[in-house]
């Protein structure tokens, strides 16, 4: 018998189109290829100066999201780009997208939105697949089962070009959560918990497989915000094995298999999981049940703690280097250390992102807006994740609840997540966001930023500085049984 | 591709850990259509001052950067983002080698499509380093990609670790793309194996449903 193999063992071999040898690294065939503005432009230079094609245009997809407006679209369904170079940036997209034949998906599109949100909602990211983007949040379509990392853009060259890449195996790590979440623990409070543990660099080298009951017991969207934030920790890739709520959530999406090529796809994808007995170069083990809402106080998604805990204090640091690192971070927050975050004002609150803009982040944080009031002075963006998330929240009636609350409904893009399109903080602002990255910076020069959860950033904007939101008035998480 | 084989040069020291692209080159430097003249906007948020002027202050800015081609940099240096934009800005620089005792994946990866050459030395070896900038800032240091050594001012030598087919490349100014594009026959033959798994064209015409 062959000896047990891992999930990524199993798609890394199904994909190996030449083996590596001691010399060269393996060739690794791509399945798809998801494209937008940011990181292709020099891609498509580079295969216009040596001549070439793109190999396989119906296996790549292009979408515009980085840095595309999200403020409401004017009378005539169009958008109004007041900046000219990024408007210059999705002119080339499109121009590249017509010369080469790929299919986009462009600012206007019934489809269009952020690469992460669009590949799952319209059933391209399949289990056992292999997925690349110029976009290190590749690693959410993991959630499927797929190996999906980030690239560079010299390598979204050699994908159009060859549908391959050349790549040395990476480890494995398995991240381990067993047990049940307390209410009002998200799967963003697993994510910062597991950075907070392993650290910034603690994936690095690996892809990482996430198993135990308590990740069994997410949703799709929710394994999506897990394996999202696997390049937080380091790790290029994150990985679920599919199951149930895998397929249940794929049948009858547009671009999944139908009639007997889904049951045969099906019976395909139950041979992924990894094999009893298989091995890892790693493990890390979470007891969910221990866990509280997160947030971070740093200027890296490691710097996270209990909502309702306090701020490290860097003279209690023994590490000479760990001291300057969080002396550096807090200083640039403006925070003192040995002191709680509760109650520290804010300005900004972001939901929306590659990690939290779903149909079932907005849900979440509609529950939480709905009968109250953002604080005064503070802004509370709401950016869907694609068209079709906007649409279908408004169909829901969430829109209204937002705007009821005084939040601002906005169209599909990363948004206030890379701030590349308008939509930034101001120096020195402090926002609670529901995306991926708190670097200096990362939502508008001299902006700082805490990651949370959907319900803590939304706590957060009705109280007008960071909350717990299992202590909103109300007790919202608890009556609703949001878990 | 240039080829590299070996060279010495000054170093700018900056011993901070985790330095992420965002860092490196924020995101509004991202709205560029080509790779050139990102140089300018290398750690723009920590060597400019809010009125655009460049900070006395910043290591980059001093006189004795001035010519430097080596970045010491802290530990896990290239976090974050897949941007390529950072390797680009490096070099547009003039950086030709960052050393670190440990690089982000994506990150070191794309540094070497861009003949930057990530060095990665034991916190030991960094300290040294350090050391003995501190005593003698203006003290070169040598790379020599062939035998994999970095030079430290003192004259000891360290050997340091690369991927052997990025080493190929870089020392023999073979192309990556031009490799793979030479593994067409076994690519063809995957392909008649493996029929396509998904089709783009339906989704972007709504034909898929």
């Amino acid at each position: 018998m062959a000896s047990p193999r891992t999930l990524f063992a199993k798609i890394w071999d199904g994909h190996t189109v030449r083996a590596a040898t001691p010399e060269t690294p393996a060739v690794l065939y791509i399945d798809l290829h998801l494209v937008h503005e940011v990181t292709s432009p020099q891609a498509f230079t580079e295969l216009r100066r040596r001549g070439l094609t793109v190999r396989c245009p119906d296996q790549t997809i292009a979408t515009m999201d980085h840095s595309t407006p999200t403020t409401p679209r004017q009378r005539d369904g169009s958008y109004r780009i007041g900046d000219a170079l990024a408007a210059a940036q999705l002119t080339q997209l499109a121009q590249n997208c017509a010369e080469f034949g790929v299919p986009l998906l462009e600012l206007g599109h019934d489809l269009q939105g952020i690469v992460h949100v669009i590949g799952p909602e319209q059933g391209l990211t399949q289990p056992g697949m292999t997925i690349v983007c110029g976009d290190s949040h590749t690693s959410t379509h993991g959630a499927f089962g797929a190996l999906a990392f980030g690239i560079g853009s010299s390598e979204v060259g050699y994908v159009l070009a060859t549908q391959c890449l050349l790549q040395q195996r990476p480890k494995t790590m398995e991240i381990r959560v067993d047990g049940r979440l307390q209410p009002g623990v998200t799967a963003k409070d697993i994510s910062l918990a597991i950075i907070a543990q392993i650290g910034t660099g603690g994936g690095t080298g690996h892809v990482v497989e996430y198993t135990g009951s308590a990740i069994c017991a997410l949703s799709m969207e929710e394994r999506m915000t897990i394996c999202n934030m696997s390049i937080e920790a380091g790790a290029r890739a994150g990985l679920v094995a599919p199951d149930e709520t895998t397929f249940a959530y794929l049948e009858g999406r547009p671009a999944a298999p139908r009639g007997e090529a889904w049951q045969r796809a099906v019976r395909g994808w139950r041979e992924l999981a990894s094999d009893a007995g298989a091995t890892y170069d790693a493990v890390v083990q979470i007891d969910a049940g221990t866990l509280s809402p997160m947030i971070t106080y740093g200027t890296n998604p490691a710097m996270g703690m209990p909502v309702d805990g306090t701020v490290p204090d860097p003279d209690q640091v023994a590490d000479p280097a760990r001291r300057a690192s969080l002396r550096k971070a807090l200083d640039y927050m403006g925070l003192e250390g040995g002191r709680p975050l509760l109650g520290q004002p804010v300005d900004v609150v972001f939901v929306g992102s590659c990690t939290n803009s779903r149909i079932s982040d907005l849900r979440l944080a509609a529950r939480a807006s709905a009968g109250r009031r953002v604080a005064s002075g503070v802004r509370l963006l709401v950016v869907p994740g694609s068209q079709p998330v906007k649409r279908q929240a408004e169909a829901e009636g969430l829109r209204e609840i937002f705007e009821a609350a005084g939040a601002e409904w906005r169209e599909a893009g990363c948004s206030m997540c890379i701030a590349m399109n308008g939509d930034q903080l101001a120096p020195g602002q402090y926002a609670v966001s529901t995306s991926n990255r708190n670097f200096e910076g990362r939502q508008g020069k001299g902006g700082r930023t805490f990651l949370a959860s959907p319900l803590t950033a939304v706590a957060s904007a009705v109280s007008g500085h960071v909350a717990d939101a299992r202590r909103l008035a109300g007790g919202e998480c608890r009556k609703r049984g949001v878990a | 591709m240039n080829r590299i084989t070996s060279f010495t040069a000054r170093v700018v020291v900056l011993p901070i850990a985790n330095i992420d692209t965002d860092q490196i080159i924020p995101a509004r430097f991202l709205k560029v259509t080509d790779r050139a003249g990102l140089g300018a906007g290398l750690f723009a948020d920590w060597r400019y001052a809010p009125d655009g002027a460049p900070d006395p202050e910043f290591v980059l800015n001093q006189p004795a950067a001035r010519g430097a081609e080596v970045l010491l940099a802290g530990d896990n240096f290239g976090c974050g983002s897949s941007r390529e934009h950072a390797p680009w800005a490096l070099p547009g620089w003039g950086f030709r080698a960052v050393i670190s005792t440990f690089f982000a994946d994506i990150f070191r990866n794309n540094s070497l499509h861009n003949g930057l050459l990530p060095v990665t030395v034991t916190a030991g070896v960094h300290q040294s380093l350090q050391q003995q900038l501190q005593r003698q800032p203006e003290a070169a240091v040598t790379v020599d990609l062939a035998s994999q050594t970095l030079t430290l001012p003192d004259g000891t030598s360290v050997t340091f670790p690369i991927d052997p087919f990025a080493r190929h490349c870089l020392l023999h100014g073979v192309d990556q793309l031009g490799f793979l594009l030479g593994a067409e026959p076994a690519i063809r033959d995957y392909e008649a194996a493996h029929p396509p798994r998904i089709g783009t064209f339906a989704v972007r015409s709504g034909a898929a449903s």
